[in-house]
Parts: structure tokens; C-alpha cells; sequence
């Protein structure tokens, strides 16, 4: 299985870190955490996104949406639909193919108190923009000492999609999550993606908002309480998606899922596993990685993104720099090939990460033997 | 009288007309065009000489331009009246842009600011003839060449210099620099260091305007947002994508075009297909307006069209000035590319003596006005370099500040607790 990066952090043999003030920073905020348990409702993530655009653009008339095909094609991914015919052509602003141009046309517009929602087909066309996205958006607050914010939100699929090639298919997460002044959602389920788009258009600067392609179809169950228009999660705050005591698995996206799937297989098999749904790439939850890595002491990270400087890295990093002296084993760090993504089948399959690739990983972190082949 | 002093062309004009043109007729061939200033540069002779025929072919629809522009100005008045007041009030902002530029010279020498530094000497009739035509709530949208601009739309010198020096009391508090010069009072919305960066912001705010007026329905919002440029940046893609948006849409934005013939070292003439920038404005429906950027009354008579024509919704309009910097690009730049003859043609021209020559000739102003206006400005700026040097730099928790406009980030509240549980803040009425 070479596609997939194992990288241990060999803790071994470098000197105890100073803690200092590591616990007054873990102080756990258990006041924010909001649990939404009384499921009544099925909802697909394409309809939550929907409803809450809707919302958001039905409650303030500052927000508006342009894009490719959001108006009259009814979006590429029908995330648009019935939003033309509800807020007219000025407040779905169908653009041509021309991404640095828009974008740019969002984030001046932006300027002016205007809350733009930018819908990028796909996130790799944003890196057509991504000069607009970094230099003109998020560095703009600071350097007009505050005099100018920039209330925008960039959303599109992320992340690898199913057999098309390289450019169009690959994880921005890192990327945009090193760019000070950014804000990076990586929503799930359907809550997540009500939640926190909702939350990105109230706020007051700007927002990289990654949605994944193959979740769209996907259904989850909503709380009654999600589905009020006044609901919104908060940003910056990871979800416990199952409680766990053995090992602590990270993810985002649809990642969640193949942990959520990974923790019921070793379930059976007596390892307990707490799945992080990160929710915010930046800005990152430390507190919750940590308090649950003090918790289980062992920990693996997943994601589809590229190895190097990947999610996984920080995290890596955050719970080495915090947690030390609670982990148990070296942290495993799963993510995606680091290869330009391939185009055949079972070439892209190795690619990216799979439930079983979360699996052993795992029973590696608690010493369960794991055929040899597994490592190579 | 419009566009009189330069050539003007209204989109649907040039096709009727050209079909049956030949190609004797071209516009390189035509004695109004060869006097025209492009053939400022050293360079035009040879462009011309090595333009093919089919070259030539496709530049005859422009030709049928230059005949209304021919007609349009017969029947000009040439006399480019300004009041007197108005005619001081340019002089000033001139001699404003002038003087604190020069400055930055001897500054930067002597260390007090540092980084790239662009200065503006010698364009000043751009600057001055289009923002001073401005009202505070028109957006100006700038380049890493800004500092004038600034100081045209409003910023105070003291405010700008400071900036430069890298102080608190700057417009951006020391966070933005000599590259990016922020004012949300004065609807300056920043320089962009990045060559076409700042083109579809400026079309942005220029979308704000129509989408206030139009869909938030502020009647009274007839904005117009200027986006200055170089002629380097006209050979990228984010200038053609939002000259095609913003004619599309009809946004009062006014796209101009700083032709100062070099980018850097690379001459417009070398590094442009066709160098008459403004022929791209009706190329995406819009007029295109070439004027001679040296005469800040042609540049104003100008401006106050394609400004009236924005104001008015009538949409966006493409002026090329054709202009020239004296420093090299930046104050980093050996400047040795540039032939001296060129310079000297141009330092000929200078924009300054010109309006004041006018002025005088005029009998708008006698030489003891100007010169109280010069001596005026010479203490502005000298206080302004006094301010900046006397100020504060920034503090250090100043480094980590203003990363967000939600003042302690990632959406937490000033109680500590996640704005998003204010109920306020679901209502869109939570204090940011």
C-alpha cells in the first residue's frame, strides 16, 4: 500500500518539551459545545447547503451569489437551485469563465459591505483567483489596519473526485489553511454544511468554504434545531463525532465518514476509537485534538490532501507540542499519495486513503499486530 | 465638445465603415496619427516600419474613429476652460504630488523608508485631472504607484508619509506601506502590488455601486469607482476579463490606463501586439479614449465624460493617457534602458510647467499665486516628514491585531463565548 504516507513522529529520543502553560490553554470549552441528538429529518448536504444560501440571501440583502452556471443552469452541482427564480438575476450573478476576474469583482464588492458568496465550479479553478483570494482578501483587513474588512465567502467542491485526472482533483485545505486572515470550513454532514456556511456568511471576514463533490448526494440526519433559520455552528470548533477512549482518529470532509466506518470495524474488534470531525482547518481546534489525545493517548490523522505540509502535519505538530508526554505511541499520519492524482481506478484508489488504511493504522497505534505487508 | 483632444470611439461606429476601407487608408499611415505622442518613445519608428500589410489591414477600423474624432474636434471649442479656482486647486494637488514624491526620494536615501518605492514624477496630470473630479464616496483603486493617488483623493500628506516611514500614525498604521495605501474615509481601496490585481476590485466596487442602487434600492448611489493601471498590466488576463464584465454588467467604473510606455524595462511598443491600448475599449463595447496624459486639461475634459457617463449608468469607459515617468520604475531601478532623448522629449513636456504656463497665459493665475501655492506645499511636506518622523512606530501587540475584523478571531465573541450563540448575531445585529 504504498499509496498511503505512514509517517511516525519518532518521539523517542528528543527532550521533554517545557509545557508551561499547556494546560491553561487546553481549558476545555465544554460551554460551546451544543449537541443537536434529536434527529427527526433525513437531509442531503446539497440541500442544506441550498437552504441555508437561501436563508441567509432571504434574511439580508447584502448577501448575493455569482459563479458559473449559478443562475440559469441552476448551479453545476444544482447547489443554486431555485435560487434564480427566488432572488432574481442581480442577486444570482451568472459570470463568465472568468475566475480572477469574479472573484476579484466579489472581494471589491466586499469592500463596500456587501457579502458576497463566490462559487467557484471547482476549487481547482480557484487557482486561477487564488491572487484575488490571498493578496486582495484576506490580507486586506490588516493591512487597512482594520479600516476595511472583507466579508466574503469562497465555496465549491474540494478535494479528490471520482476519475478525473489530476488538475481537477485534489485537497486545497493546507493551502488555504496557512494563509493568515483566512477562515477554512471543511463541512461533513448535512449540520455541518448548514451550520458553518451559515455561520461564513454572517461573518465579518473572509471565508474558504470546502465542500466535497461526492458528499453532495449524500443524506444525514437533521435535528429540528438545524433546521432553523436562525441555526449556525461555530467557527473554529471541531465536533466529537463518537467518543472514544483507545485511540483518537482526525478527519474532515468526507473523511469523516471512512472514520466514523474505520471506528465501528475496530469497534469489533475491542479498540474504541474517538472520531474528531475537525469542521475548521483554520482556525484549527487544538484544544479538542488535545484534550482527546490526553484521553486516548494515541492518535491518527487522516486526510486526502497531499503528505507534505498537510493538516495532518499541524496536527501532528500541535499535539507534540501540547501533549508529549500522553502519547503512548508514535502518531500515525494518513493522507493522500504524494503524486499528482492519477486517472485509472485502482491507481486512484491507492491514491487516496481507504476505511481499511484507517483501520490498521489505528490497531498499529494500539499494538495490535498488523500483517507486515500492510507497511509496505 | 466631448472627448475634445483625443481620439474617441463609440462601440457599434468602426465595423459599418471599415468593410470597404482599403488598406492605404490605415491608421499608421495617417499624418494625424504619426504626430500623435506615441511616437514619443524611440521605439514607434521601428514598430512602424516592420507592420505588415495584413497588420495594417486590421488596424483600419479604427481609422473610421479617427475621422469622428476629426469632426468632433473642428467643431470644438480648443479653448479648455477651468475656472480659476479649479485651475489652482489642480495646480496645488500637482505640485502636491510632485513635491511629496521628491521627498520620498531624499527619504528613502536616507533610510527612513524602505522596500520597493514607486514614484509617481512625471504623471501627475493623470492623478490630478481624473480624482480631483471625484466626490469623497468615489472609489479610487490603485497600483503600487499609489502615494499620489492618496494624496489627490483626500489622504493627508502627513498620513501618507507617515505610512511610508513605516509609523503608526500612518493611514494604515504602519501595516500597509509604501505599496498599499488603504483610506476606507476616503474610498481609497488600496494599492495593489500584484500587476492587474486591483482591476477586478475596482470592478467590484463598482459592482457595490449598481448593487446598491439597483437591488438595495439607494436611489441616490450613483458612485463611480477609478481603477488606475499601468500599460504593462493591459497584457493581462484580469484587465480583458473585467473590461468584458464590466461592460457586460454596465458598471460605473472608469478603467485608466497610466501608458507611461514602459513596464519596467520592457517597452510597451515590445511587448504589446497592438499598442494603442484604447482600441479595446470598443473591442468589448465600451469607448475607448486616448488623451494625452503631459496636458492635465485634456485628461480633465476627459474624465469629466467618462466620469459623467459612469455617474449617469451609462457604464464603463477605457481612457489610455499616455504619459511618462521620470525615475526609473522604482527608486531600486538603474533606469538604464530608457533612451536619454526619450526622457528628455518627455521632460519637455513636463505636466506641471504646462498647466502653470497655461495658467499664467490664461490670466487665471499670476506667478505670485503659484508661487505661494509651491511654498504652500513645500511646508506640507516638510511637515508631513517632521509628523512621520516625530511619530510613534508601532507597537508590538500592533503585530497580531486586525489579522480579522472579528476582533478576537474565529468568530468568539467579546464575552468569550462563541458569537454564534448570541442571539444577536443570528440576526445579523451582533457588534462585530
Amino acid at each position: 500500500m504504498w499509496g498511503i504516507i505512514k509517517q511516525k513522529l519518532g518521539a523517542r529520543g528528543l527532550s521533554a518539551p517545557v509545557f508551561g502553560d499547556c494546560m491553561h490553554r487546553l481549558r476545555p470549552m465544554a460551554s460551546a459545545i451544543r449537541r443537536y441528538s434529536s434527529a427527526t429529518k433525513q437531509m442531503t448536504v446539497r440541500d442544506a447547503l441550498n437552504s441555508a444560501l437561501d436563508e441567509e440571501m432571504a434574511a439580508d440583502s447584502d448577501v448575493f451569489l455569482m459563479g458559473e452556471e449559478v443562475g440559469e443552469y441552476q448551479g453545476a452541482y444544482k447547489i443554486s437551485k431555485g435560487l434564480l427564480d427566488k432572488y432574481g438575476s442581480e442577486r444570482v450573478v451568472d459570470t463568465p469563465i472568468t475566475e480572477a476576474g469574479f472573484t476579484g469583482i466579489g472581494v471589491g464588492a466586499a469592500y463596500h459591505g456587501l457579502k458576497p458568496v463566490v462559487e467557484f465550479m471547482t476549487f481547482n479553478f480557484a487557482m486561477q483567483a487564488i491572487d484575488q483570494i490571498i493578496n486582495s482578501a484576506a490580507k486586506t483587513n490588516y493591512m487597512s489596519a482594520g479600516k476595511i474588512n472583507v466579508p466574503i465567502v469562497f465555496r465549491g467542491p474540494n478535494g479528490p473526485a471520482a476519475g478525473v485526472g489530476a488538475q481537477h482533483s485534489q485537497c486545497y485545505g493546507a493551502w488555504y489553511g496557512s494563509v493568515p486572515g483566512l477562515k477554512v470550513l471543511v463541512p461533513y454532514s448535512s449540520e455541518d454544511a448548514r451550520g458553518l456556511l451559515k455561520a461564513a456568511i454572517r461573518d465579518p471576514d473572509p471565508v474558504v468554504f470546502l465542500e466535497n463533490e461526492m458528499l453532495y448526494g449524500e443524506s444525514f440526519p437533521v435535528s429540528t434545531e438545524a433546521l432553523d433559520s436562525s441555526f449556525s455552528l461555530p467557527i473554529g470548533k471541531a465536533k466529537i463525532e463518537r467518543e472514544g477512549k483507545d485511540v483518537t482518529i482526525t478527519a474532515f470532509s468526507k473523511m469523516v465518514g471512512y472514520a466514523l466506518k474505520a471506528a465501528e470495524i475496530l469497534e469489533k474488534e475491542g479498540i474504541n476509537a474517538e472520531v474528531i470531525n475537525l469542521r475548521s482547518i483554520r482556525p484549527l481546534d487544538r484544544a479538542t485534538i488535545n484534550a482527546s489525545v490526553r484521553k486516548t493517548n494515541r492518535l491518527v490523522t487522516v486526510e486526502e490532501g497531499f503528505p507534505q505540509h498537510g493538516v495532518g502535519a499541524e496536527i501532528c505538530a500541535t499535539v507534540v507540542e501540547d501533549s508529549f508526554n500522553y502519547l503512548d505511541t508514535p502518531v500515525e499520519r494518513i493522507a493522500g499519495a504524494d503524486v499528482p492524482t492519477p486517472y485509472a481506478a485502482n491507481l486512484e484508489r491507492l491514491a487516496f486513503p481507504q476505511i481499511e488504511d484507517v483501520v490498521r493504522a489505528a490497531k498499529r497505534t494500539c499494538c495490535r499486530s498488523v500483517p507486515m505487508a500492510a507497511n509496505v | 465638445m466631448a472627448f475634445a483632444g483625443a481620439k474617441i470611439i463609440q462601440p457599434s461606429l468602426p465595423l459599418i465603415h471599415t468593410t470597404t476601407r482599403s488598406p492605404d487608408n490605415t491608421l499608421l499611415s495617417d499624418p494625424s496619427f504619426l504626430s500623435s505622442p506615441f511616437l514619443g518613445s524611440t521605439r514607434t519608428l521601428r514598430l512602424t516600419q516592420s507592420i505588415s500589410p495584413a497588420q495594417r489591414r486590421s488596424a483600419s477600423p479604427v481609422v473610421a474613429v479617427s475621422d469622428v474624432f476629426k469632426e468632433k474636434k473642428l467643431k470644438s471649442n480648443t479653448n479648455l476652460l477651468l475656472t480659476k479656482e479649479e485651475g489652482l486647486q489642480v495646480y496645488e494637488d500637482m505640485i502636491l504630488g510632485r513635491a511629496f514624491e521628491d521627498m520620498c526620494a531624499q527619504m528613502y536615501y536616507r533610510g527612513k523608508m524602505f522596500g520597493f518605492v514607486h514614484l509617481y514624477n512625471g504623471q501627475e496630470a493623470v492623478s490630478s485631472g481624473f480624482i480631483k473630479l471625484l466626490k469623497k464616496e468615489d472609489s479610487v483603486v490603485s497600483t503600487y504607484r499609489d502615494h499620489v493617488h492618496a494624496l489627490s483623493k483626500g489622504v493627508p500628506a502627513r498620513a501618507v508619509m507617515s505610512e511610508l516611514f513605516g509609523k503608526k500614525t500612518g493611514c494604515c498604521r504602519g501595516q500597509g506601506g509604501s505599496m498599499h495605501m488603504f483610506s476606507a474615509e476616503h474610498n481609497v481601496l488600496g494599492g495593489f502590488a500584484f500587476i492587474g490585481e486591483g482591476i477586478p476590485v475596482a470592478t467590484g466596487a463598482a459592482f457595490a455601486s449598481k448593487y446598491r442602487r439597483e437591488v438595495l434600492k439607494e436611489a441616490d448611489c450613483d458612485h463611480v469607482t477609478l481603477a488606475f493601471f499601468g500599460d504593462g498590466t493591459c497584457n493581462n488576463g484580469q484587465f480583458f476579463e473585467c473590461l468584458n464584465m464590466a461592460a457586460l454588467w454596465k458598471l460605473p467604473i472608469i478603467f485608466v490606463v497610466e501608458n507611461n510606455l514602459w513596464a519596467i524595462g520592457m517597452s510597451h511598443l515590445r511587448s504589446t501586439s497592438d499598442p494603442e491600448i484604447w482600441k479595446k475599449g470598443p473591442a468589448f463595447g465600451m469607448p475607448g479614449v486616448h488623451v494625452d496624459g503631459m496636458d492635465v486639461l485634456k485628461v480633465r475634459e476627459v474624465a469629466k465624460e467618462a466620469i459623467g457617463r459612469a455617474r449617469r449608468g451609462e457604464g464603463p469607459t477605457l481612457v489610455e493617457c499616455e504619459t511618462y515617468r521620470f525615475r526609473g520604475h522604482s527608486l531600486a531601478d538603474p533606469d538604464e534602458l530608457r533612451d536619454p532623448a526619450e526622457k528628455a522629449r518627455y521632460a519637455a513636456r513636463d505636466p506641471i510647467t504646462a498647466l502653470k504656463k497655461y495658467l499664467i497665459e490664461s490670466k487665471l493665475a499670476n506667478e505670485a499665486e503659484l508661487k505661494a501655492i509651491e511654498k504652500k506645499i513645500d511646508e506640507v511636506v516638510e511637515d508631513a516628514v517632521e509628523f512621520a518622523d516625530e511619530s510613534p512606530a508601532p507597537s508590538r501587540s500592533q503585530l497580531l491585531e486586525n489579522v480579522f475584523a472579528d476582533p478576537r478571531g474565529f468568530g468568539i465573541g467579546p464575552d468569550g463565548s462563541y458569537r454564534c450563540e448570541d442571539p444577536k448575531f443570528t440576526q445579523g445585529t451582533a457588534q462585530v
